[in-house]
């Protein structure tokens, strides 16, 4: 193979990402922009915890300190561990569910790019005078007074990735409901695409009012409009109640997915249905529906009224119940099971202590008196740590070992997968389990540094040499990701032996098409339902015919990258109150939205009638043993 | 062979041409859904309105009752609503299969469009001069101009996708792949109108009556 | 592994034994009745959620122990349970009587320590019969005026124990929250609006402390938000009201030597355009822009973080920036040695009491 034949090879792979409308391309971009993110934002916590490692420090000034602890929430939050699991969802959710690709394809590939876009708009900030300072919440008479531009890539940089995500909600609402296979009726569907389905309709119910607070203090700051400007009658109270509409079902928004993918790895490794899976979707939805009745929890202090506050805090508890109902019907599972070991189940098993930890202390939390004291300090940051890192990174951990053969056609080395999870797990419970004596012991968050002589010293040292721990495990993913990726293995349909869903039924990685004929699912758990009756693939729904599938198109990229250049000429628009705009501020943002509004149009003109596979061809591949050259 | 190509005649023309193909069924499905985070998202500025409507920074600073102008609004409401029957009758004749008709009233719903917008446009310059009444003089003034102007940037969107809509298909005739596309357009349509509906009575009723 | 994690949890737990916090400063040592309550509730709550950790727990290891594959089981395939009604019953209804044993108390505290009805009772002749302060936080700094005392302090807050006293707290910049956590759970200072609520200190419990508590700004409000700390004076009743009377006949002293003289004609050129001399409240919000300094004599604590010495007034005046940046008195003054010198010891000299 000539070096030209290589680089070739190379760049029609990236043609074929950027043009791609392929579910499972799109989880493989997903999957490595969102680990990116990743990355960044740990490489920004570990930099907060040097920082914070002995009183009155000096690894960075107070006001990078900020920088870096803002960055770090957002990025993980809007950049990491939702693009993640839509990594997952992508992958997964269209094979569960016996379908060939999502219901709008070219939607999906518009809700990644958009997602991209406004995540390197955002970190750009670091390059352009310095990233947002004001945390990852933002809260208004702060961001107003921020100095520099550095909220406004906050601002417009969470706008842009937003609408990637409202599309991504709709889009898997939309595939769920209407291309379900035969027989894959709601109450048959794997766990996994439940939360999904529930957890997309949150984004489409909770996005909206972050857009428009979002909007808010766009205008406010770079438009001259006085939403949030005291003195002109304006009131920032506004910005924390949508929030939190938007933040508090964004955790849900995040945690579903993970009880999702725990409700596949425990049934898989312990060889047993999931116990109680009416009872599982139920709660699911109690959850998603409570979600959005508790978001002043998060404002207790903020002087609502007792009233005000008496209901929050119990409809705050009131969510303790649908999730230990889950709990205990994941212990249920595995009782009487025959449970093996992997790495996924490891994450798993290490998942359920973490998580109950993170759930007890959130019910602490919701008892209002009780928050006066803990809201605001390193109990509530030892809070969600626990349970998104013990839910939803333990989560995408888990899901990375489980999926990597189906994604990738190879599977992680275990031996390296037990390492990384005991650095991790032991470094994530050293971190945090102090910082809730922190907090009860009177330190603020977000501080940039503490002064000695307060009784802090120690367990913000313990807490940051378990960042370390956490650092290690995760450098050791990385090497067995690269190891793995050079590696010559190729994997079977049901490489983990005890499958139960759809996927496991399909060729590790599936065809481009998915399902030769879509299948006609009989029961829940739909493979292992054939496997026991000794089937060795799913009977067919329909017969073999002509597969009708999607062009790809470079137009989704253009989109995005017309609302990222917009974003600039607004961010430098004339009207600015950082008072650094220019008239060609507004002639790039007219040209930006130009460029997406024309793609669109452009897109709307053309006709995209896709195209068809002939049967012939499928026939063809049955010869070559499924596989697809 | 391809059925999104394929030529009709109204006897052999669907009944419900927008659901026919599992393409127009999931638009038909996602639009509706797209539809929900849009209810959410004007209740959010409508929320936000309804706090602020009555914060200015100062006594000589324009409040609702003394620059809104309700025969002004009552004309842009008739508009409007009619612009949403026109469309109502265009979707008919699509069902129909009668395609000269269709394109014909939404050809007449764009004019009524253009003339609310028009006549939004009028109103927005109305009070900048002559109240003073901008953008940024308070929250109020902030409040009022995000919302109504979201609604009106509705409106523009959807009159350049109707107007792409009917040029574009002008010559080719109706179709299974195009149907669909008119049918999300005239919901989309109505969207606006119910929206326009609320502004009215939260914004300007309940304004002028305090 | 498994020792490591044994080791671990050890010296967690010894480390939980031997640490509290500092009594001036801790949740965990309550010094009042409000942060009292808290703390109670804090151990009923941990106590229920103990009993479901360790519920959860039994179960995880028994599964663990008894439902591992083992050797020679590699074909079984354990019988497919739907789910059992019963166990789902349990597991439902015992969370809701848990969470109903934390509801109540939750509700009734909520309306306990949110009652500030009693805030502007008057007696007989019309003076309100609790003590009430006003606070204002600012970037960086707090201000406390006692409206019927008509007086203004900033930074050293002083009370008297052993009453109720109420607070009234708005922010003048951006949002801050004062926050006292030996004494009670914090609340935020708007800028929209005025927050309400009361706090008690515990006689006793503030002789333990030294009669000095710390408190802190709990909301993110820039590059200082760390350094907006404050200390609270809790002395007895009559003491307090000492302190009220000396600093409503507050005078500024007339220099007793040459360099505070000095000091005063620099101070007076230099530093009076913002900061008041005078304990004396006749000035509205808006005009108090700086720290009122009356009093600065008998501060605890330099700029509310650095030790009361000499050298580190002289510091703070000369570069504020370095120790609270994003300040709003400015970056850095060029004062030579001899003016520091001089504006230190009279503003030394600022003191209503000996």
């Amino acid at each position: 193979m000539s070096t030209i034949a290589v680089r070739k090879s190379f760049l029609s792979t990236v043609w074929e990402y950027l043009t791609t409308v392929d579910h499972k391309k799109i989880a493989h971009l997903y999957l490595g922009a969102g680990g990116f993110f990743f990355l960044l934002g740990g490489l920004e916590a570990l930099f907060i915890r040097i920082q914070l490692m002995k009183p009155q420090n000096n690894f960075v000034n107070e006001q990078l300190f900020n920088e870096l602890m803002t960055m770090h929430g957002t990025t993980m939050i809007f950049l990491a561990a939702m693009p993640l699991l839509f990594a997952y969802m992508n992958a997964v959710v269209p094979l569960q569910i016996g379908a060939r690709d999502v219901a709008f394809p070219f939607l999906n590939a518009l809700g990644f790019w958009l997602f991209f876009w406004g995540g390197i708009f955002l970190n750009l900030s670091w390059f352009l005078g310095g990233a947002p300072d004001a945390g990852w919440t933002s809260y208004a008479s702060l961001s107003l007074a921020s100095e520099g531009h550095g909220i406004d890539f906050y601002t417009l940089g969470i706008q842009i990735s937003g609408f990637g995500t409202l599309m991504s909600g709709i889009n898997f609402l939309a595939t769920i409901i209407t291309m379900r296979a035969p027989g894959m009726s709601f109450m048959r569907m794997p766990l996994f695409t439940w939360t999904t389905f529930i957890a997309s309709s949150l984004i489409l119910m909770a996005f909206p009012p972050l857009t428009i607070s979002v909007f808010y203090l766009i205008f406010d700051r770079l438009f001259n409009s006085a939403i949030f400007d005291v003195t002109l009658g304006g009131n920032t109270i506004i910005w924390e109640h949508f929030f939190w509409i938007f933040g508090h079902p964004e955790v849900y928004i995040l945690i579903l997915p993970a009880f999702g993918i725990f409700s596949e790895i425990i049934p898989t490794f312990s060889r047993k249905r999931l116990f109680g899976y009416s009872s599982m979707v139920f709660a699911t939805i109690l959850i998603g529906f409570l979600g959005f009745m508790v978001w002043a929890h998060h404002m207790f202090t903020t002087g609502l009224g007792n009233v005000a506050n008496a209901i929050f805090a119990v409809a705050t508890m009131a969510i303790a119940v649908p999730t230990g109902i889950k709990i205990f019907n994941w212990l249920l599972t595995m009782w009487g099971g025959s449970i093996k070991i992997t790495v996924p189940m490891i994450w798993a098993l290490g998942f359920i202590p973490s998580f109950v930890m993170g759930g007890v202390t959130g019910v602490m939390q919701g008892i209002a008196p009780l928050d006066y004291q803990l809201h605001d300090t390193y109990f509530i940051v030892a809070h969600f740590h626990y349970v998104i890192i013990g839910g939803v990174v333990f989560a995408i951990f888990a899901a990375a070992h489980f999926y990597w053969p189906k994604m990738f056609g190879k599977m992680l080395s275990e031996k390296l997968g037990y390492v990384t999870f005991a650095f991790f797990f032991v470094g994530f419970h050293m971190t945090f389990f102090v910082q809730h004596f922190l907090g009860l012991m009177g330190m603020p968050r977000r501080v940039a540094t503490f002064l000695p002589g307060q009784g802090l010293d120690l367990y913000n040292f313990i807490s940051s040499l378990g960042a370390i721990l956490m650092t290690i495990g995760v450098i050791v993913l990385l090497v067995n990701i690269v190891i793995t990726s050079m590696s010559k293995q190729q994997v079977a349909n049901d490489p983990w032996g005890d499958g139960r869903t759809i996927e496991w039924a399909l060729p590790s990685p599936p065809p481009y098409y998915n399902f030769k004929q879509l299948p006609l699912v009989r029961g829940q758990d739909t493979w292992w339902l054939e496997k026991m009756e000794g089937n060795k693939e799913l009977p067919p729904a329909e017969p073999l015919q002509d597969i009708h599938m999607p062009k790809g198109s470079i137009l989704p990229f253009f989109i995005a990258l017309g609302l990222f250049i917009a974003g600039f000429g607004a961010m430098y628009n004339p009207l600015n109150q950082v008072g650094d705009g220019h008239p060609m501020g507004t002639v790039v943002l007219i040209f930006g939205l130009a460029m997406t509004f024309g793609t669109m149009l452009l897109r709307s003109l053309r006709d995209d009638l896709g195209y068809y596979i002939p049967k012939e061809e499928l026939e063809d591949d049955d010869a070559k043993g499924g596989k697809v050259s | 062979m391809n059925l999104l190509e394929q030529k009709f005649t109204p006897e052999t023309w669907p009944e419900h041409p927008e659901t026919y193909t599992q393409e127009g069924k999931n638009k038909f499905i996602g639009f509706w859904l797209f539809l929900a985070g849009e209810t959410v998202l004007f209740a959010s500025l409508f929320a936000t309105y309804l706090a602020l409507k009555d914060s200015v920074p100062n006594s000589d600073h324009a409040l609702a009752a003394d620059i809104y102008s309700l025969e002004l609004v009552f004309i842009m409401t008739a508009i409007l609503l009619t612009s949403s029957l026109t469309s109502v009758y265009a979707i008919y004749h699509m069902r129909n299969y009668n395609f000269k008709q269709m394109q014909l009233w939404f050809f007449i719903t764009v004019l009524l469009g253009l003339s609310f917008l028009a006549l939004e446009i009028y109103e927005f310059t109305h009070y900048v001069y002559e109240y003073s009444f901008t953008f940024g003089s308070s929250a109020f003034s902030s409040a009022y101009y995000t919302l109504v102007g979201t609604h009106g940037a509705h409106v523009c969107f959807g009159l350049g996708w109707i107007t792409a809509l009917i040029i574009r298909n002008q010559k080719r005739g109706l179709n299974l792949y195009n149907a669909p596309k008119y049918y999300v357009a005239s919901l989309y349509w109505h969207f606006i109108d119910l929206v326009w509906v609320f502004i009215f009575s939260v914004v300007y009723l309940m304004g002028m009556l305090g | 592994m498994k020792k490591w994690g044994l080791y671990l949890s050890l010296l967690i737990f010894a480390l939980i034994l031997t640490a509290c916090g500092e009594p001036y400063l801790s949740t965990l040592k309550p010094a009042g009745e409000v942060a009292e309550r808290q703390f109670n509730l804090l151990l009923l709550s941990t106590g229920v959620m103990t009993l479901v950790i360790v519920v959860v727990v039994i179960i995880y290891v028994i599964v663990l122990i008894r439902f591992r594959r083992k050797k020679g089981e590699e074909d079984k395939i354990p019988e497919q349970v739907e789910g059992s009604h019963k166990l789902e019953i349990i597991w439902t209804i015992i969370p809701i009587i848990l969470i109903l044993i934390l509801a109540v108390p939750t509700v009734a505290e909520t309306f306990n320590l949110g009652d500030v009805s009693e805030r502007d009772k008057v007696d007989k002749d019309g003076n309100r019969e609790n003590l009430v302060i006003n606070v204002r936080a600012s970037l960086y700094w707090w201000e406390f005026e006692y409206p019927d005392q008509g007086i203004v302090t900033s930074q050293d807050l002083v009370v008297p124990t052993d009453e109720k006293i109420y607070f009234n707290l708005i922010a003048s910049d951006v949002k801050h929250a004062f926050w006292i956590p030996a004494i009670g759970g914090k609340i935020d200072t708007n800028t929209d609006n005025e927050n309400s609520f009361y706090l008690v200190f515990d006689g006793e419990k503030a002789d333990e402390a030294g009669n000095i508590f710390y408190g802190k700004c709990a909301e993110l409000c820039g590059p200082s938000h760390a350094y907006m700390d404050f200390k609270v004076k809790a002395v007895p009743r009559a003491e307090f009201d000492e302190w009220v009377v000396a600093m409503q006949n507050f005078e500024e002293p007339e220099p007793q030597t040459a360099v505070a003289q000095q000091g005063k004609e620099i101070f007076e050129n230099s530093c009076i355009g913002c900061h008041a001399v005078s304990a004396e409240n006749s000035m509205p919000a808006e005009a108090r822009i700086a720290p009122n300094l009356a009093d600065f004599g008998n501060r605890t604590r330099v700029a509310g973080i650095l030790p009361y010495t000499k050298e580190n007034i002289k510091e703070w005046i000369q570069n504020p920036g370095d120790i609270k940046p994003g300040n709003l008195m400015y970056d850095s003054a060029n004062f030579s040695e001899e003016e520091l010198d001089a504006l230190a010891e009279y503003l030394m000299s600022l003191k209503a009491q000996e």
